[in-house]
Protein backbone atom coordinates (compact mmCIF):
# COMPACT_ATOMS: atom_id res chain seq x y z
CA UNK A 1 0.00 0.00 0.00
CA UNK A 2 1.11 3.47 -1.08
CA UNK A 3 2.15 6.13 1.79
CA UNK A 4 -0.67 8.39 0.54
CA UNK A 5 -3.20 5.80 0.57
CA UNK A 6 -2.32 5.00 3.97
CA UNK A 7 -2.65 8.43 4.89
CA UNK A 8 -6.23 8.53 3.53
CA UNK A 9 -6.68 5.40 5.58
CA UNK A 10 -5.46 6.99 8.74
CA UNK A 11 -7.95 10.22 7.94
CA UNK A 12 -10.90 7.86 7.29
CA UNK A 13 -10.31 5.94 10.44
CA UNK A 14 -9.74 9.35 12.56
CA UNK A 15 -13.51 10.49 11.06
CA UNK A 16 -14.87 7.00 12.65
CA UNK A 17 -12.85 7.26 15.61
CA UNK A 18 -14.79 11.15 16.16
CA UNK A 19 -17.76 9.97 15.36
CA UNK A 20 -17.99 6.59 17.77
CA UNK A 21 -16.73 8.54 20.27
CA UNK A 22 -19.16 11.47 19.91
CA UNK A 23 -22.09 8.87 19.60
CA UNK A 24 -20.67 6.77 22.99
CA UNK A 25 -20.66 9.81 24.74
CA UNK A 26 -16.77 8.15 26.29
CA UNK A 27 -13.50 7.53 25.41
CA UNK A 28 -9.84 8.75 25.75
CA UNK A 29 -9.99 11.11 22.38
CA UNK A 30 -6.33 12.89 23.16
CA UNK A 31 -4.33 9.53 23.13
CA UNK A 32 -6.21 7.53 20.37
CA UNK A 33 -5.65 10.31 17.73
CA UNK A 34 -1.86 10.39 18.90
CA UNK A 35 -1.43 7.04 18.11
CA UNK A 36 -3.59 6.29 15.40
CA UNK A 37 -1.09 6.53 12.55
CA UNK A 38 1.19 3.96 14.33
CA UNK A 39 -1.69 1.80 14.93
CA UNK A 40 -2.97 2.08 11.26
CA UNK A 41 0.18 1.70 9.66
CA UNK A 42 0.63 -1.48 11.80
CA UNK A 43 -2.14 -3.24 10.74
CA UNK A 44 -2.20 -2.08 7.19
CA UNK A 45 1.17 -2.85 6.87
CA UNK A 46 3.65 -3.51 9.06
CA UNK A 47 1.87 -6.39 10.97
CA UNK A 48 1.54 -9.97 9.50
CA UNK A 49 -2.00 -10.12 10.71
CA UNK A 50 -5.42 -10.29 8.96
CA UNK A 51 -8.93 -12.00 10.15
CA UNK A 52 -7.77 -15.35 8.32
CA UNK A 53 -4.97 -15.16 10.41
CA UNK A 54 -6.17 -14.75 13.69
CA UNK A 55 -5.49 -18.19 15.38
CA UNK A 56 -2.47 -18.76 13.20
CA UNK A 57 0.53 -19.59 15.53
CA UNK A 58 2.76 -17.74 13.04
CA UNK A 59 0.65 -14.58 13.01
CA UNK A 60 2.01 -11.29 14.77
CA UNK A 61 1.03 -10.29 18.08
CA UNK A 62 -0.42 -6.55 18.63
CA UNK A 63 -0.75 -5.39 22.47
CA UNK A 64 -2.04 -2.54 22.88
CA UNK A 65 -0.46 -1.95 26.71
CA UNK A 66 -1.94 2.01 26.70
CA UNK A 67 -5.55 -0.01 27.00
CA UNK A 68 -7.18 3.09 27.62
CA UNK A 69 -6.68 4.10 23.78
CA UNK A 70 -8.99 0.90 22.93
CA UNK A 71 -11.71 3.32 20.55
CA UNK A 72 -8.89 3.63 18.36
CA UNK A 73 -7.57 -0.23 18.18
CA UNK A 74 -11.50 -0.54 17.50
CA UNK A 75 -11.56 0.92 14.34
CA UNK A 76 -8.38 0.19 12.83
CA UNK A 77 -9.52 -3.59 14.12
CA UNK A 78 -13.08 -2.48 12.04
CA UNK A 79 -11.32 -0.98 8.76
CA UNK A 80 -9.01 -4.61 8.72
CA UNK A 81 -11.83 -6.19 8.88
CA UNK A 82 -11.81 -7.75 12.20
CA UNK A 83 -14.63 -6.10 13.78
CA UNK A 84 -18.20 -5.62 11.98
CA UNK A 85 -19.66 -1.63 11.66
CA UNK A 86 -22.75 -2.62 13.95
CA UNK A 87 -21.07 -4.19 16.15
CA UNK A 88 -18.72 -1.11 17.07
CA UNK A 89 -21.76 1.07 16.97
CA UNK A 90 -22.44 -0.33 19.79
CA UNK A 91 -19.70 1.19 21.82
CA UNK A 92 -21.16 2.65 24.87
CA UNK A 93 -24.00 0.60 25.11
CA UNK A 94 -25.04 -1.57 28.05
CA UNK A 95 -24.63 -4.98 26.92
CA UNK A 96 -22.08 -4.51 24.45
CA UNK A 97 -19.05 -6.98 23.74
CA UNK A 98 -16.88 -3.53 23.31
CA UNK A 99 -15.30 -2.15 26.77
CA UNK A 100 -13.73 0.77 27.52
CA UNK A 101 -10.23 -1.33 27.36
CA UNK A 102 -9.44 -3.87 24.77
CA UNK A 103 -10.37 -7.33 25.91
CA UNK A 104 -10.65 -10.77 24.09
CA UNK A 105 -13.85 -10.88 23.45
CA UNK A 106 -12.96 -8.80 19.98
CA UNK A 107 -11.59 -10.62 17.36
CA UNK A 108 -8.31 -9.25 16.50
CA UNK A 109 -7.48 -8.36 20.37
CA UNK A 110 -5.01 -10.62 22.07
CA UNK A 111 -5.39 -9.84 25.85
CA UNK A 112 -7.39 -7.54 28.08
CA UNK A 113 -5.06 -4.80 28.95
CA UNK A 114 -5.93 -1.34 30.74
CA UNK A 115 -4.09 -1.69 34.15
CA UNK A 116 -0.85 0.24 32.82
CA UNK A 117 2.53 -1.43 32.86
CA UNK A 118 1.19 -4.64 31.89
CA UNK A 119 1.85 -5.08 27.89
CA UNK A 120 5.62 -5.02 27.95
CA UNK A 121 5.86 -8.02 30.30
CA UNK A 122 3.14 -10.30 28.37
CA UNK A 123 4.86 -9.34 24.98
CA UNK A 124 8.18 -10.42 26.94
CA UNK A 125 6.65 -14.05 27.24
CA UNK A 126 5.35 -13.98 23.66
CA UNK A 127 8.79 -13.12 22.15
CA UNK A 128 10.62 -15.64 24.32
CA UNK A 129 8.23 -18.45 22.95
CA UNK A 130 8.92 -17.50 19.77
CA UNK A 131 12.60 -17.27 20.09
CA UNK A 132 12.01 -21.40 22.05
CA UNK A 133 10.36 -22.55 19.00
CA UNK A 134 12.50 -20.66 16.24
CA UNK A 135 9.90 -18.86 14.72
CA UNK A 136 9.88 -15.90 13.07
CA UNK A 137 7.32 -13.70 14.06
CA UNK A 138 7.07 -10.63 15.59
CA UNK A 139 5.36 -8.86 19.20
CA UNK A 140 4.13 -5.33 18.79
CA UNK A 141 3.81 -3.85 22.20
CA UNK A 142 2.53 0.19 22.06
CA UNK A 143 2.89 1.94 25.29
CA UNK A 144 1.87 5.92 26.68
CA UNK A 145 4.80 8.10 27.54
CA UNK A 146 2.81 8.94 31.02
CA UNK A 147 2.57 5.30 31.49
CA UNK A 148 6.13 5.17 31.33
CA UNK A 149 5.47 6.14 35.71
CA UNK A 150 4.81 2.15 35.70
CA UNK A 151 8.29 0.17 37.12
CA UNK A 152 6.80 -3.05 36.06
CA UNK A 153 7.93 -1.85 32.78
CA UNK A 154 11.39 -1.89 33.65
CA UNK A 155 10.96 -5.21 34.91
CA UNK A 156 10.71 -6.48 31.82
CA UNK A 157 13.11 -3.81 29.76
CA UNK A 158 15.77 -5.52 31.95
CA UNK A 159 14.17 -9.42 31.19
CA UNK A 160 13.74 -8.11 27.25
CA UNK A 161 17.60 -7.25 26.73
CA UNK A 162 18.56 -10.53 29.15
CA UNK A 163 16.69 -12.92 26.06
CA UNK A 164 17.96 -10.82 23.19
CA UNK A 165 14.49 -10.26 22.34
CA UNK A 166 15.21 -8.61 18.86
CA UNK A 167 11.71 -9.95 17.67
CA UNK A 168 10.28 -7.78 20.37
CA UNK A 169 9.29 -4.05 19.35
CA UNK A 170 7.81 -1.54 22.23
CA UNK A 171 6.73 1.96 20.49
CA UNK A 172 6.29 4.86 23.13
CA UNK A 173 3.02 6.96 22.02
CA UNK A 174 5.20 10.65 23.32
CA UNK A 175 2.44 12.75 22.76
CA UNK A 176 3.79 14.86 25.92
CA UNK A 177 0.29 14.52 27.82
CA UNK A 178 -1.26 12.90 30.49
CA UNK A 179 -4.15 13.20 32.37
CA UNK A 180 -3.09 15.96 34.46
CA UNK A 181 -1.19 17.71 32.49
CA UNK A 182 2.30 17.42 31.01
CA UNK A 183 4.51 14.37 31.26
CA UNK A 184 7.21 16.38 31.98
CA UNK A 185 5.71 18.81 34.91
CA UNK A 186 3.88 15.37 36.47
CA UNK A 187 6.80 12.48 36.47
CA UNK A 188 9.74 13.62 33.84
CA UNK A 189 10.86 11.31 31.18
CA UNK A 190 12.56 13.40 29.21
CA UNK A 191 16.01 11.55 29.04
CA UNK A 192 13.57 8.65 27.41
CA UNK A 193 16.13 7.61 25.00
CA UNK A 194 19.54 7.29 27.39
CA UNK A 195 17.17 5.16 30.02
CA UNK A 196 16.04 2.79 27.12
CA UNK A 197 19.41 2.78 25.67
CA UNK A 198 21.40 2.18 29.01
CA UNK A 199 18.87 -0.94 29.62
CA UNK A 200 20.50 -2.24 26.61
CA UNK A 201 17.55 -1.73 23.99
CA UNK A 202 17.76 -0.55 20.38
CA UNK A 203 16.05 2.86 20.47
CA UNK A 204 15.33 4.95 17.48
CA UNK A 205 12.97 8.36 17.86
CA UNK A 206 10.54 8.98 14.65
CA UNK A 207 7.84 11.57 13.82
CA UNK A 208 4.70 9.03 14.93
CA UNK A 209 2.45 12.30 13.09
CA UNK A 210 4.27 11.83 9.95
CA UNK A 211 3.06 8.33 8.03
CA UNK A 212 6.69 7.98 6.01
CA UNK A 213 8.90 8.64 8.96
CA UNK A 214 7.01 5.96 10.53
CA UNK A 215 6.96 3.39 7.73
CA UNK A 216 11.05 4.50 6.72
CA UNK A 217 11.75 3.71 10.60
CA UNK A 218 9.92 0.34 10.31
CA UNK A 219 11.53 -1.10 7.47
CA UNK A 220 14.47 -0.21 9.54
CA UNK A 221 14.08 -2.50 11.96
CA UNK A 222 16.73 -4.99 12.62
CA UNK A 223 15.39 -7.95 13.73
CA UNK A 224 18.61 -10.01 13.49
CA UNK A 225 20.59 -7.80 16.20
CA UNK A 226 19.91 -9.30 19.22
CA UNK A 227 18.28 -6.18 21.24
CA UNK A 228 15.32 -5.19 21.76
CA UNK A 229 13.48 -2.27 20.13
CA UNK A 230 11.97 0.70 20.96
CA UNK A 231 10.37 3.43 19.12
CA UNK A 232 10.13 6.98 20.64
CA UNK A 233 7.31 7.75 18.40
CA UNK A 234 6.77 11.56 18.57
CA UNK A 235 3.08 12.62 18.32
CA UNK A 236 0.52 15.63 19.11
CA UNK A 237 -1.96 14.66 21.40
CA UNK A 238 -5.10 15.32 19.64
CA UNK A 239 -3.43 14.90 16.14
CA UNK A 240 -6.05 15.97 13.56
CA UNK A 241 -8.44 18.16 15.07
CA UNK A 242 -7.39 21.34 15.11
CA UNK A 243 -9.05 22.46 19.05
CA UNK A 244 -8.12 19.09 20.35
CA UNK A 245 -3.96 19.59 19.40
CA UNK A 246 -2.03 19.13 22.89
CA UNK A 247 -4.61 20.28 25.06
CA UNK A 248 -4.67 18.07 27.81
CA UNK A 249 -8.14 18.11 28.85
CA UNK A 250 -8.76 16.30 26.06
CA UNK A 251 -7.38 13.09 27.43
CA UNK A 252 -10.95 11.93 27.60
CA UNK A 253 -13.14 14.70 26.66
CA UNK A 254 -16.28 14.12 24.05
CA UNK A 255 -16.80 16.71 21.98
CA UNK A 256 -20.23 18.86 21.71
CA UNK A 257 -22.37 18.19 18.47
CA UNK A 258 -20.77 21.75 17.57
CA UNK A 259 -17.26 20.66 18.08
CA UNK A 260 -18.10 17.35 16.58
CA UNK A 261 -19.46 18.96 13.29
CA UNK A 262 -16.13 21.01 13.26
CA UNK A 263 -13.85 17.89 13.76
CA UNK A 264 -15.41 16.39 11.32
CA UNK A 265 -15.63 18.90 8.56
CA UNK A 266 -11.60 18.99 9.00
CA UNK A 267 -11.03 15.84 8.51
CA UNK A 268 -13.24 15.34 5.49
CA UNK A 269 -11.68 18.39 3.86
CA UNK A 270 -8.44 16.89 4.39
CA UNK A 271 -9.69 13.37 2.72
CA UNK A 272 -11.21 15.16 0.15
CA UNK A 273 -7.83 17.35 -0.71
CA UNK A 274 -6.03 14.10 -0.54
CA UNK A 275 -8.26 12.20 -2.95
CA UNK A 276 -8.81 15.23 -5.10
CA UNK A 277 -4.58 14.86 -5.26
CA UNK A 278 -4.35 10.88 -6.08
CA UNK B 1 6.87 -38.08 54.20
CA UNK B 2 8.09 -35.96 51.80
CA UNK B 3 7.28 -31.68 50.78
CA UNK B 4 4.92 -31.35 48.62
CA UNK B 5 7.02 -28.57 46.42
CA UNK B 6 9.87 -31.73 45.81
CA UNK B 7 7.05 -33.41 44.72
CA UNK B 8 5.65 -31.34 42.45
CA UNK B 9 8.75 -29.97 40.84
CA UNK B 10 10.12 -33.96 40.57
CA UNK B 11 7.07 -34.59 38.94
CA UNK B 12 7.24 -31.76 36.74
CA UNK B 13 10.82 -32.34 35.92
CA UNK B 14 9.94 -35.46 34.63
CA UNK B 15 6.87 -34.94 32.41
CA UNK B 16 8.99 -31.76 30.77
CA UNK B 17 11.65 -34.20 29.74
CA UNK B 18 9.17 -35.84 27.34
CA UNK B 19 7.18 -32.69 26.67
CA UNK B 20 9.15 -29.57 25.24
CA UNK B 21 6.23 -27.70 25.50
CA UNK B 22 6.65 -27.26 29.41
CA UNK B 23 7.93 -24.16 30.86
CA UNK B 24 9.14 -23.36 34.42
CA UNK B 25 9.65 -20.16 34.99
CA UNK B 26 10.77 -18.16 38.61
CA UNK B 27 11.79 -15.34 40.53
CA UNK B 28 15.29 -16.42 41.52
CA UNK B 29 14.10 -18.89 43.45
CA UNK B 30 15.16 -22.02 41.99
CA UNK B 31 16.41 -23.12 45.48
CA UNK B 32 13.21 -22.06 47.41
CA UNK B 33 10.84 -23.90 45.04
CA UNK B 34 13.55 -26.77 44.28
CA UNK B 35 13.43 -25.91 41.29
CA UNK B 36 17.44 -26.35 40.61
CA UNK B 37 17.55 -29.56 39.18
CA UNK B 38 15.00 -28.57 36.47
CA UNK B 39 16.83 -25.29 35.70
CA UNK B 40 19.98 -27.40 35.26
CA UNK B 41 18.91 -30.75 32.70
CA UNK B 42 16.45 -28.41 30.82
CA UNK B 43 18.01 -25.03 30.49
CA UNK B 44 15.66 -24.46 27.41
CA UNK B 45 12.64 -24.47 29.02
CA UNK B 46 13.28 -22.65 31.98
CA UNK B 47 12.67 -18.97 32.23
CA UNK B 48 14.77 -16.80 35.05
CA UNK B 49 13.12 -13.51 35.83
CA UNK B 50 15.46 -12.42 38.78
CA UNK B 51 13.62 -10.83 41.70
CA UNK B 52 10.60 -9.24 39.53
CA UNK B 53 7.47 -11.31 40.43
CA UNK B 54 5.06 -8.71 38.06
CA UNK B 55 7.29 -9.46 35.48
CA UNK B 56 7.42 -13.31 36.10
CA UNK B 57 3.39 -13.41 35.63
CA UNK B 58 3.23 -11.65 32.66
CA UNK B 59 5.77 -13.26 30.95
CA UNK B 60 4.06 -16.48 31.85
CA UNK B 61 1.25 -15.11 30.57
CA UNK B 62 2.59 -14.21 27.01
CA UNK B 63 4.27 -17.76 27.31
CA UNK B 64 0.67 -19.33 27.54
CA UNK B 65 -0.79 -17.48 25.50
CA UNK B 66 2.09 -18.50 23.08
CA UNK B 67 1.00 -22.60 23.41
CA UNK B 68 4.19 -23.15 26.34
CA UNK B 69 2.32 -25.21 29.33
CA UNK B 70 3.87 -22.62 31.38
CA UNK B 71 4.56 -22.88 35.37
CA UNK B 72 5.39 -19.75 37.24
CA UNK B 73 6.74 -20.68 40.82
CA UNK B 74 7.63 -19.13 43.98
CA UNK B 75 6.61 -17.80 47.24
CA UNK B 76 2.98 -17.68 47.66
CA UNK B 77 3.40 -14.32 49.89
CA UNK B 78 5.16 -12.72 46.71
CA UNK B 79 2.78 -14.07 43.74
CA UNK B 80 -0.06 -13.34 45.32
CA UNK B 81 0.73 -9.54 46.64
CA UNK B 82 3.84 -8.19 44.63
CA UNK B 83 1.89 -9.32 40.87
CA UNK B 84 -1.52 -9.74 42.07
CA UNK B 85 -2.86 -7.34 39.38
CA UNK B 86 -0.88 -9.38 37.01
CA UNK B 87 -2.57 -12.57 38.07
CA UNK B 88 -5.79 -10.86 38.07
CA UNK B 89 -5.63 -9.31 34.46
CA UNK B 90 -3.17 -11.21 32.30
CA UNK B 91 -3.78 -14.88 33.73
CA UNK B 92 -7.10 -14.82 35.20
CA UNK B 93 -9.28 -12.37 33.17
CA UNK B 94 -7.66 -12.90 30.31
CA UNK B 95 -7.69 -16.61 30.44
CA UNK B 96 -3.97 -17.43 29.80
CA UNK B 97 -3.99 -20.94 31.45
CA UNK B 98 -1.04 -20.30 33.24
CA UNK B 99 -0.12 -22.17 36.79
CA UNK B 100 0.55 -20.61 39.39
CA UNK B 101 3.04 -22.54 42.00
CA UNK B 102 3.23 -20.24 45.55
CA UNK B 103 5.48 -22.18 48.24
CA UNK B 104 5.61 -21.62 51.18
CA UNK B 105 2.31 -20.68 51.62
CA UNK B 106 0.53 -20.12 54.93
CA UNK B 107 2.35 -19.89 57.88
CA UNK B 108 5.08 -21.71 56.29
CA UNK B 109 7.63 -19.52 56.49
CA UNK B 110 7.79 -19.42 60.39
CA UNK B 111 9.21 -16.85 62.56
CA UNK B 112 10.65 -14.93 58.99
CA UNK B 113 7.63 -13.30 59.78
CA UNK B 114 4.44 -11.33 58.07
CA UNK B 115 5.88 -9.99 55.13
CA UNK B 116 6.57 -14.11 54.37
CA UNK B 117 3.39 -15.66 55.40
CA UNK B 118 0.57 -15.81 52.74
CA UNK B 119 -2.57 -15.92 54.84
CA UNK B 120 -4.66 -13.86 52.42
CA UNK B 121 -4.12 -15.89 49.04
CA UNK B 122 -7.29 -18.02 48.90
CA UNK B 123 -9.61 -14.92 50.01
CA UNK B 124 -8.35 -12.64 47.33
CA UNK B 125 -7.93 -15.30 44.27
CA UNK B 126 -11.36 -16.71 45.12
CA UNK B 127 -12.89 -13.48 43.55
CA UNK B 128 -11.30 -13.74 39.87
CA UNK B 129 -13.17 -15.51 37.54
CA UNK B 130 -11.60 -17.77 35.75
CA UNK B 131 -8.61 -18.95 38.86
CA UNK B 132 -8.69 -22.24 40.09
CA UNK B 133 -7.44 -22.95 43.15
CA UNK B 134 -5.79 -25.86 44.96
CA UNK B 135 -4.06 -27.28 48.06
CA UNK B 136 -2.90 -30.48 47.91
CA UNK B 137 -2.55 -32.24 50.89
CA UNK B 138 0.45 -34.72 50.80
CA UNK B 139 3.08 -35.87 48.06
CA UNK B 140 1.05 -38.54 45.93
CA UNK B 141 -1.61 -35.73 45.90
CA UNK B 142 1.02 -33.20 44.65
CA UNK B 143 1.82 -35.72 41.96
CA UNK B 144 -1.41 -35.96 40.40
CA UNK B 145 -1.90 -32.60 40.61
CA UNK B 146 0.81 -31.71 38.40
CA UNK B 147 0.12 -34.61 35.83
CA UNK B 148 -3.84 -32.90 35.34
CA UNK B 149 -2.69 -29.31 35.22
CA UNK B 150 0.02 -29.96 32.24
CA UNK B 151 -2.72 -30.00 30.01
CA UNK B 152 -5.66 -28.45 31.91
CA UNK B 153 -6.40 -25.09 29.82
CA UNK B 154 -7.30 -23.02 32.45
CA UNK B 155 -5.46 -21.11 35.25
CA UNK B 156 -5.10 -22.41 38.50
CA UNK B 157 -2.83 -21.32 41.70
CA UNK B 158 -1.75 -24.06 43.82
CA UNK B 159 -0.63 -23.54 47.36
CA UNK B 160 1.81 -25.72 49.11
CA UNK B 161 4.12 -25.64 52.18
CA UNK B 162 7.39 -25.99 52.92
CA UNK B 163 8.68 -28.86 55.24
CA UNK B 164 7.74 -32.80 54.84
CA UNK B 165 4.75 -33.37 55.42
CA UNK B 166 3.55 -36.81 56.09
CA UNK B 167 1.67 -39.18 53.71
CA UNK B 168 -2.26 -38.88 53.73
CA UNK B 169 -2.71 -41.02 50.70
CA UNK B 170 -0.22 -44.30 51.60
CA UNK B 171 -0.52 -45.41 47.45
CA UNK B 172 -1.24 -44.37 44.03
CA UNK B 173 -4.61 -46.38 44.50
CA UNK B 174 -6.70 -42.68 44.89
CA UNK B 175 -9.02 -40.95 43.35
CA UNK B 176 -8.06 -36.97 42.56
CA UNK B 177 -10.58 -35.04 40.37
CA UNK B 178 -10.74 -31.56 39.83
CA UNK B 179 -13.53 -30.16 42.25
CA UNK B 180 -14.50 -33.00 44.31
CA UNK B 181 -13.59 -33.37 48.13
CA UNK B 182 -12.39 -36.46 49.09
CA UNK B 183 -13.87 -38.37 52.52
CA UNK B 184 -11.02 -39.61 54.83
CA UNK B 185 -13.03 -40.58 57.35
CA UNK B 186 -16.63 -41.49 57.74
CA UNK B 187 -19.06 -40.25 60.64
CA UNK B 188 -22.07 -38.21 61.45
CA UNK B 189 -21.36 -36.94 64.55
CA UNK B 190 -19.66 -33.49 63.26
CA UNK B 191 -17.81 -32.86 60.17
CA UNK B 192 -14.39 -31.34 60.15
CA UNK B 193 -13.16 -30.02 56.80
CA UNK B 194 -9.62 -29.33 55.73
CA UNK B 195 -7.44 -27.88 52.80
CA UNK B 196 -3.80 -28.75 52.30
CA UNK B 197 -1.24 -28.88 54.53
CA UNK B 198 -4.15 -28.67 57.52
CA UNK B 199 -5.62 -32.01 55.92
CA UNK B 200 -3.06 -34.07 58.19
CA UNK B 201 -3.97 -32.38 61.35
CA UNK B 202 -8.03 -32.59 60.81
CA UNK B 203 -7.37 -36.30 59.41
CA UNK B 204 -5.11 -36.69 63.62
CA UNK B 205 -8.53 -35.38 65.10
CA UNK B 206 -10.52 -37.60 63.78
CA UNK B 207 -8.75 -40.48 64.54
CA UNK B 208 -7.88 -38.97 68.45
CA UNK B 209 -12.16 -38.06 68.44
CA UNK B 210 -12.82 -42.23 67.30
CA UNK B 211 -10.73 -43.35 70.12
CA UNK B 212 -13.22 -40.84 72.61
CA UNK B 213 -15.85 -42.16 70.88
CA UNK B 214 -16.88 -39.57 68.67
CA UNK B 215 -17.19 -39.84 65.18
CA UNK B 216 -15.79 -37.38 62.80
CA UNK B 217 -16.47 -37.26 59.07
CA UNK B 218 -13.36 -35.89 57.81
CA UNK B 219 -12.98 -34.00 54.45
CA UNK B 220 -10.01 -33.40 52.20
CA UNK B 221 -11.09 -30.39 50.48
CA UNK B 222 -8.09 -29.69 48.65
CA UNK B 223 -9.96 -27.94 45.60
CA UNK B 224 -11.22 -24.44 46.82
CA UNK B 225 -12.24 -23.75 43.44
CA UNK B 226 -14.44 -25.29 42.35
CA UNK B 227 -15.25 -26.75 45.11
CA UNK B 228 -17.40 -29.47 46.32
CA UNK B 229 -20.36 -27.64 47.53
CA UNK B 230 -22.18 -31.17 47.42
CA UNK B 231 -19.80 -32.81 49.96
CA UNK B 232 -20.20 -29.51 52.01
CA UNK B 233 -24.15 -29.69 52.01
CA UNK B 234 -24.10 -33.40 52.60
CA UNK B 235 -21.99 -33.34 55.77
CA UNK B 236 -24.39 -30.53 56.91
CA UNK B 237 -27.45 -32.66 56.24
CA UNK B 238 -25.84 -35.29 58.34
CA UNK B 239 -23.66 -34.80 60.76
CA UNK B 240 -25.45 -31.57 61.85
CA UNK B 241 -21.95 -29.55 62.56
CA UNK B 242 -18.55 -28.64 60.54
CA UNK B 243 -15.25 -27.52 61.95
CA UNK B 244 -13.09 -26.25 58.83
CA UNK B 245 -9.34 -25.78 59.74
CA UNK B 246 -7.03 -23.69 57.26
CA UNK B 247 -3.86 -22.09 57.23
CA UNK B 248 -4.84 -18.57 56.04
CA UNK B 249 -6.18 -15.33 57.80
CA UNK B 250 -10.28 -16.80 59.15
CA UNK B 251 -11.57 -13.78 56.68
CA UNK B 252 -12.61 -15.00 53.28
CA UNK B 253 -11.27 -18.47 52.92
CA UNK B 254 -12.23 -21.86 53.28
CA UNK B 255 -14.39 -21.40 56.90
CA UNK B 256 -16.19 -18.34 55.20
CA UNK B 257 -16.70 -20.51 52.13
CA UNK B 258 -18.39 -22.84 53.45
CA UNK B 259 -20.47 -20.93 55.51
CA UNK B 260 -21.39 -19.68 52.14
CA UNK B 261 -22.67 -22.39 50.39
CA UNK B 262 -24.72 -23.46 54.09
CA UNK B 263 -26.38 -19.84 54.14
CA UNK B 264 -29.76 -20.94 52.69
CA UNK B 265 -29.89 -24.13 54.92
CA UNK B 266 -27.69 -23.24 58.15
CA UNK B 267 -25.87 -25.77 60.57
CA UNK B 268 -23.28 -24.57 63.33
CA UNK B 269 -19.78 -23.82 62.04
CA UNK B 270 -16.60 -23.29 64.08
CA UNK B 271 -13.57 -21.53 61.89
CA UNK B 272 -10.39 -22.43 63.07
CA UNK B 273 -7.27 -20.47 61.30
CA UNK B 274 -5.41 -16.83 61.86
CA UNK B 275 -7.54 -14.24 63.60
CA UNK B 276 -7.20 -10.64 62.56
CA UNK B 277 -4.09 -10.03 63.72
CA UNK B 278 -0.53 -9.87 63.47
CA UNK B 279 1.06 -13.52 63.57
CA UNK B 280 2.61 -14.60 66.89
CA UNK B 281 6.47 -15.25 66.30
CA UNK B 282 7.37 -18.60 66.00
CA UNK B 283 7.65 -21.73 64.06
CA UNK B 284 5.06 -22.58 62.01
CA UNK B 285 4.76 -25.67 64.27
CA UNK B 286 4.30 -23.43 67.23
CA UNK B 287 2.35 -20.94 65.47
CA UNK B 288 -0.28 -23.95 64.22
CA UNK B 289 -0.39 -24.87 68.48
CA UNK B 290 -0.82 -21.45 69.89
CA UNK B 291 -3.46 -21.01 67.26
CA UNK B 292 -5.36 -24.59 67.74
CA UNK B 293 -4.96 -25.19 64.35
CA UNK B 294 -3.08 -28.35 65.03
CA UNK B 295 -4.85 -32.08 65.88
CA UNK B 296 -4.82 -31.40 70.10
CA UNK B 297 -6.20 -27.90 69.51
CA UNK B 298 -8.74 -29.56 66.42
CA UNK B 299 -9.97 -31.97 69.19
CA UNK B 300 -10.35 -29.73 71.76
CA UNK B 301 -12.54 -27.57 69.57
CA UNK B 302 -14.71 -30.93 68.44
CA UNK B 303 -15.26 -31.55 72.26
CA UNK B 304 -16.44 -28.20 73.39
CA UNK B 305 -18.25 -27.79 69.80
CA UNK B 306 -20.70 -31.02 70.75
CA UNK B 307 -21.57 -29.99 74.29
Amino acid sequence: METKDLIIKTEKNRKRLIEVVYKAKAGHIGGDLSCLNVLTALYAKQMNISPALKDDPQRDRFILSKGHCVESLYVVLEDAGFLKPEVLDTLGQFGSILSGHPTIEVDGIEVNSGALGHGLGIGVGMAIAAKMNKESWKTYVLMGDGEQGEGSIYEAAMSAHQYKLDNLVAIIDRNHLQISGNTEDIMAIDNIHDRWTAFGWDVVSMNGDDMQCILDTFAGIDFVNGKPHLIVSETTKGKGVSFMENVASWHHGVPSEEQYQQAIKEISDRIAALEKNV
Amino acid sequence: MKACRKSFTETLLELAKKDDQIVAVTTDARGSVTLGDFAKELPKQFVECGIAEQNAVGISAGLAHSGKKTFVCGPACFYVARSLEQVKVDVAYSQNPVKILGVSGGVAYGALGATHHSLHDIAVLRCFPGMNICLPCDARQTEKLVKFLVDFAEPCYVRVGRAAVPDIYEDDNFEFEIGKAVTLLEGNDLTIIGAGETVYHALEAGKQLAAKGIKARVLDMSWIKPCDEEAVKKAAAETGRIITVEEHSKFGGLGAMVCEILSENPVPVRIIGIPDENVVHGTNKEIFHYYGMDAEGIVKAAESFLK
